[in-house]
């Protein structure tokens, strides 16, 4: 007990004096960093979970063509999960001399189990409905509800009768929202929904229709991640278990690289905090060791000046992790203000994980910042106290940081979330490192040649640096660490918001119309030039389903992966075309010239390649209208899918395909009040499906302009742990500088000529600083746009010039601020207070 | 079978490695000190004074021979043992009052009361600010007392724990002439209040008269001096 009393003693001591703080709030900077953005970062994973919930309609279903065996019903009730069923199926829709394809769902009671379905009881076919509620209950037997745009397509309102199959059936409700439309969104035509009950009497289902049976379940996660398991391993072919991670995959992506920017910005401030706590480390230990030589001279044992240490290292650990991990809670929920309503409801409260983690974090950052300074200061000798030369620090001691290296690269990978992403920045670090030491080995060279005796006070201050070599060396690494962090966040921040905000510009595509046959076209573009749309494409889609690779004919049952045996099992839609579209990009190989018109190749998506196993070279047979074609892999293409344009898997050259039976697809920005032009079309040809993922797009669109701003805020937390960098870099000098600034007043300096040397000792620090962080960033910055963020990079010279020209100002000028307070006193009050 | 000294050096020497040569500190030095003896050791600067009073206060480890405290060989012993002997018989006053900074008067004079785990740290070191005029200046930290103050702390601090043996090393180097008076005054006066045995280094021939025996250290070996010649 001892010992934790003389560890508090000394804590608080060291508090009131000020030497721990510098060094104490580092800690409390990471801590926050930390938790803000994991308290923020679990709370929207929680609500995308509920949110894919919704989507589903449940928490997991199991899906088929056929009917679901009755043991999933079993099961689920033997778990005691909550259950319902539903059948989608496509079916014409008849009222009067107008009919309509309606996508058809009929549900059972209980759905949904998770969300809610928005009815009105009456039609409106443009603007918001008025008197919209959340459903109680499913359609009654013998009515069925109207999606806005089959109303409108069919001009049935509430009450009206329509023909489903052989069934008349009344017009109960307008659904206004059904968060379930999520997923393939080429399934969408406008909706019907009905009761399952009344699905026999419709005469539909009959043998061959296109039926999709859906089995839901809903529960505690840990009881729906078992039924899972159980589900997935009792799956007949063509039963499919999708959970909530599968819905929604737009805004999951839009979501995901948000989180991993955050997740970038945190660990960044906690490398800088980490780097401010190593400096603020310094001066806090030179005191101690003072202390810890008079203990030792007053009879403390090694293991008693140990056991105060590891207290006192405890201390400040805890107190600075609690500190930071409230700090980080009232931070997150700035986070989630500015998040704001990113899903249909507010995110949930968030948990005790981030805590726990932050306080972990926070102790495991103390104690590695410590430890290469514990056995230095228990081993203190008591002769210190006589001779002060002994037992002072030693600098080059490299695997004494080894826990600090270990933790801060722990911290990395843990961060990062991404084991490219976490050696990327490790590797960077380690090269950043290389940099600084050529680049202040070289500058130390340079200044061996500066002629000393005679000359200005600047080259005092020049001197400086090699007077303090190591210090010089720790405060240029430090500087540059904080600035190339923030440099490099600037550039990436700049990019990658830029860019993400550019694939969804404000005229990006908010309709799609599928399976417009050939003598359509006309009447398609027709329409377009009617409402001003100047930049619709219209391409051609012929399917064809994969019959064999390199001769060998496809067994899809080798996949082991479902999505691979799914996508290997339907059929593609093979595209042409000369120009390859702007939002791809080609990775192997090389988009086909004119010449190779008429030639067997094709160019393939790369996630589609990789899922498949399929790569450059490969000989691929499709059966397209029970004709076998063959082509060669000549290139595969990266697709950004979130830009909302109609994209293909596979493509060939014109000249290939143009003899088989095609249908086109096209997509487009339909402006406002434009609809019943739309309508008007759609009418006309009764075939043509418009696809409105307007509502979708805005909601990528709204989590894009809501994590931009979560982002800066997190990158608030950088800025400021590289401040207190710079600050704690100026304070670990601060006691050495004030002796020689003493001493040249004593001797006769001015005021003026002592702050010359200062300012032209830092401004050789911040040149030098800003230089490596320059370099450093704009390396990192090209990797990571390119390698793991996935987009261009282009240097940013008037970035890089305002850093170097920064830095060179800012660092003196910070510790000019910090001097002022010992340059205007009298030597002699100096002499006191050294 | 008698008293065994305080303090006894038998054959002490000290070489330290200095680029690469081999000085000699001390050579074969011998020295007994009675208990409740004040003994004085003077010599030029760079004599080895510190580095005897190091070697006998267990603070360094001779090259050879021994330093007996209370009869027990102390240079045989590790640094643990060593700073168990220094807990438990000997106080300190340096030339540069060695206080901590960041702890306030009384929380300086209780921490060696502390490391003896004393219950009563807190009333013997108020007592001891008493005793040396401190008591109005408990809770000031370091920088808030002037040179003498802060000597008068490190006096209190040295004697709190009732030592046997005072080791003091220039106490009066960084003081004034009227201020270092005052402090000397004040160092014998509780030294032979308490009956303690004072070992005391210092160029200062006056201060060195005030002991009862006085040693000249010269070429790394101790010289008898007559106390009152050595004060002429």
């Amino acid at each position: 007990m001892m010992a934790l009393s003389l560890a508090w003693r000394q804590f608080v001591s060291q508090w009131s004096s000020g030497d721990l703080r510098v060094l104490f709030l580092a800690l409390v900077l990471a801590v926050t960093a930390t938790t803000a953005v994991g308290f923020f970062t679990d709370r929207v994973e929680n609500a995308l979970n509920r949110q894919g919930g919704m989507l589903l309609g449940a928490d997991l279903m199991v899906s088929s063509a056929k009917p679901l065996p009755d043991a999933y019903w079993q099961e689920a009730h033997r778990r005691g999960l909550a259950t319902t069923q539903t059948m989608e199926f496509p079916s014409m829709v008849v009222r009067g001399d107008l009919s309509q394809l309606a996508e058809i769902k009929a549900i059972d009671t209980g759905f949904p189990l998770r969300g809610e379905l928005i009815v009105s009881d009456q039609a409106q076919f443009a603007g918001v409905s008025a008197g919209a509620h959340a459903a109680t209950d499913i359609p009654p037997a013998g009515s069925v509800w109207l999606e806005h745009r089959l109303a409108a397509l069919l001009e049935a309102g509430v009450g009206d009768e329509v023909m489903v199959g052989e069934r008349s059936m009344r017009v109960d409700a307008i659904l206004e929202r059904e968060a379930s439309r999520g997923g393939d969104m080429f399934s969408f035509a406008p909706r019907l929904m009905m009761n399952v009950a009344d699905v026999p009497s419709t005469g539909l289902i009959q043998y061959g229709s296109r039926v999709r049976y859906q089995f839901l379940v809903a529960g505690e996660a840990q009881q729906i991640a078992s039924y899972a398991d159980w589900a997935k391993a009792n799956a007949a072919r063509g039963e499919r278990v999708q959970d909530v991670s599968a819905a929604r995959p737009e805004i999951r992506s839009a979501l995901e690289k948000a989180a991993q920017f955050l997740g970038l910005s945190a660990m960044v401030s906690v490398i800088l905090a980490m780097v401010a706590m190593l400096l603020a480390s310094l001066p806090y230990v030179q005191r101690s060791l003072d202390a810890y030589a008079l203990m030792r001279c007053f009879g403390a044992s090694r293991s008693l000046i140990m056991r105060i240490l590891l207290w006192q290292t405890f201390i400040i650990g805890l107190l600075g992790s609690m500190a930071g991990a409230l700090l980080g809670y009232l931070a997150q929920a700035g986070l989630s203000g500015l998040a704001g309503s990113l899903f249909l409801e507010s995110l949930p409260p968030p948990g005790w994980w981030p805590v726990l983690t932050g306080l972990l974090m926070g102790l495991s950052t103390m104690t590695a910042v410590a430890w290469p300074h514990l056995s230095r200061l228990a081993n203190v000798p008591a002769l210190r106290i006589l001779r002060r030369e002994l037992g002072g620090l030693d600098r080059h001691g490299w695997k004494a940081h080894l826990p600090a290296m270990t933790v801060i690269a722990g911290m990395i990978y843990w961060h990062a979330g991404s084991l490219k992403l976490g050696s990327a920045t490790i590797l960077a670090f380690l090269a950043l490192l290389l940099v600084i030491a050529i680049l202040a080995w070289l500058g130390q060279r340079a200044l061996h040649r500066l002629p000393e005796g005679r000359g200005a006070m600047w080259k005092l201050g020049i001197a400086g640096l090699k007077r303090r070599s190591g210090m010089a060396l720790a405060q240029v690494t430090g500087f540059s660490l904080g600035l190339m962090a923030l440099i490099l966040l600037a550039l990436v921040r700049g990019d990658l918001l830029g860019n993400w905000q550019a694939s969804l510009p404000p005229d990006a595509p908010n309709r799609f119309i599928i399976n417009i046959q050939p003598h359509q076209i006309a009447d398609v573009e027709a329409f377009f030039a009617e409402v001003g749309i100047a930049d619709a494409s219209v391409f051609p889609m012929v399917r064809g389903r994969l019959v064999a690779v390199n001769e060998v004919p496809l067994d899809t049952s080798k996949y082991v992966d479902e999505r691979a045996r799914r996508l290997a099992e339907r059929e593609f839609n093979l595209s042409w075309a000369e120009h390859m579209q702007s939002d791809n990009r080609i990775l192997e190989g090389r988009w086909w010239t004119p010449e190779d018109h008429g030639r067997p190749q094709l160019s393939l998506e790369q996630d589609l390649a990789e899922t498949l196993g399929l790569k450059m070279r490969d000989w691929l047979t499709y059966d397209v209208a029970g004709t076998q074609i063959k082509v060669e892999v000549t290139s595969i293409r990266k697709v950004e899918w979130d830009t909302m344009r109609a994209n293909f898997f596979a493509i060939v050259p014109p000249g290939l395909l143009e003899e088989f039976p095609a249908s086109y697809i096209t997509s487009f920005h339909l402006p406002l009040g434009h609809d019943q032009a739309l309508n008007a079309l759609v009418r006309e040809f009764s075939n043509l499906t418009v696809i409105d993922v307007a509502a979708l797009m805005e909601q990528v669109r709204g989590i894009m302009v809501r994590m931009t701003h979560a982002v800066e805020y997190v990158f608030g937390f950088s800025l400021l742990a590289g401040m207190a960098v710079l600050y704690a870099a100026l304070v670990a000098t601060r006691e050495e500088r004030i002796r020689e600034t003493t001493l040249l007043r004593v001797l006769g300096a001015s005021r003026r000529q002592v702050t010359i040397a200062s300012l032209a000792e830092f401004a050789c620090i911040g040149l030098l600083a800003g230089m490596v962080a320059t370099l450093a960033a704009s390396a990192l910055a090209w990797y990571v746009s390119s390698s793991v963020l996935n987009i261009p990079y282009s240097f940013n010279l008037p970035l890089a010039l305002a850093a170097l020209v920064g830095a060179s100002l800012l660092v003196p000028l910070a510790a000019w601020i910090g001097m002022r307070g010992y340059i205007n006193q009298p030597p002699r009050q100096l002499l006191q207070s050294v | 079978m008698h008293k065994p000294f305080a303090v006894e050096a038998i054959a002490l020497t000290k070489h330290v490695i200095s680029n690469e040569a081999r000085l000699t500190i001390l050579q074969d030095l011998n020295l007994a000190v009675a208990y409740g003896e004040q003994v004085a050791i003077v010599g030029r600067s760079g004599s080895g004074k510190s580095t005897l009073l190091g070697l006998l206060a267990g603070l360094d480890s001779p090259t050879s021979g021994k330093v007996l405290i209370d009869g027990s060989e102390l240079s045989s012993l590790d640094e643990d043992g060593r700073a168990e002997v220094r807990g438990r018989e000997m106080g300190f006053v340096f030339q540069s009052f060695q206080l901590l900074p960041s702890l306030t008067a009384l929380e300086n004079v209780m921490l060696p009361l502390q490391l003896a785990e004393r219950d009563d740290a807190r009333e013997l070191a108020i007592a001891a600010l008493e005793r040396v005029g401190l008591s109005q200046r408990l809770s000031h930290y370091p920088r808030q007392l002037s040179g003498g103050e802060q000597q008068r702390v490190a006096i209190a601090r040295a004697f709190a724990p009732g030592p046997a043996i005072l080791f003091a090393d220039e106490p009066t180097g960084n003081l004034d002439a009227v201020t270092g008076k005052q402090i000397v005054d004040l160092l014998f006066e509780l030294n032979e209040a308490a009956g303690t045995t004072l070992i005391l280094v210092t160029h200062d021939n006056t201060l060195a008269a005030r002991c009862q025996r006085c040693l000249l250290l010269s070429d790394g070996r101790l010289v008898e001096q007559n106390a009152a010649g050595a004060g002429a």
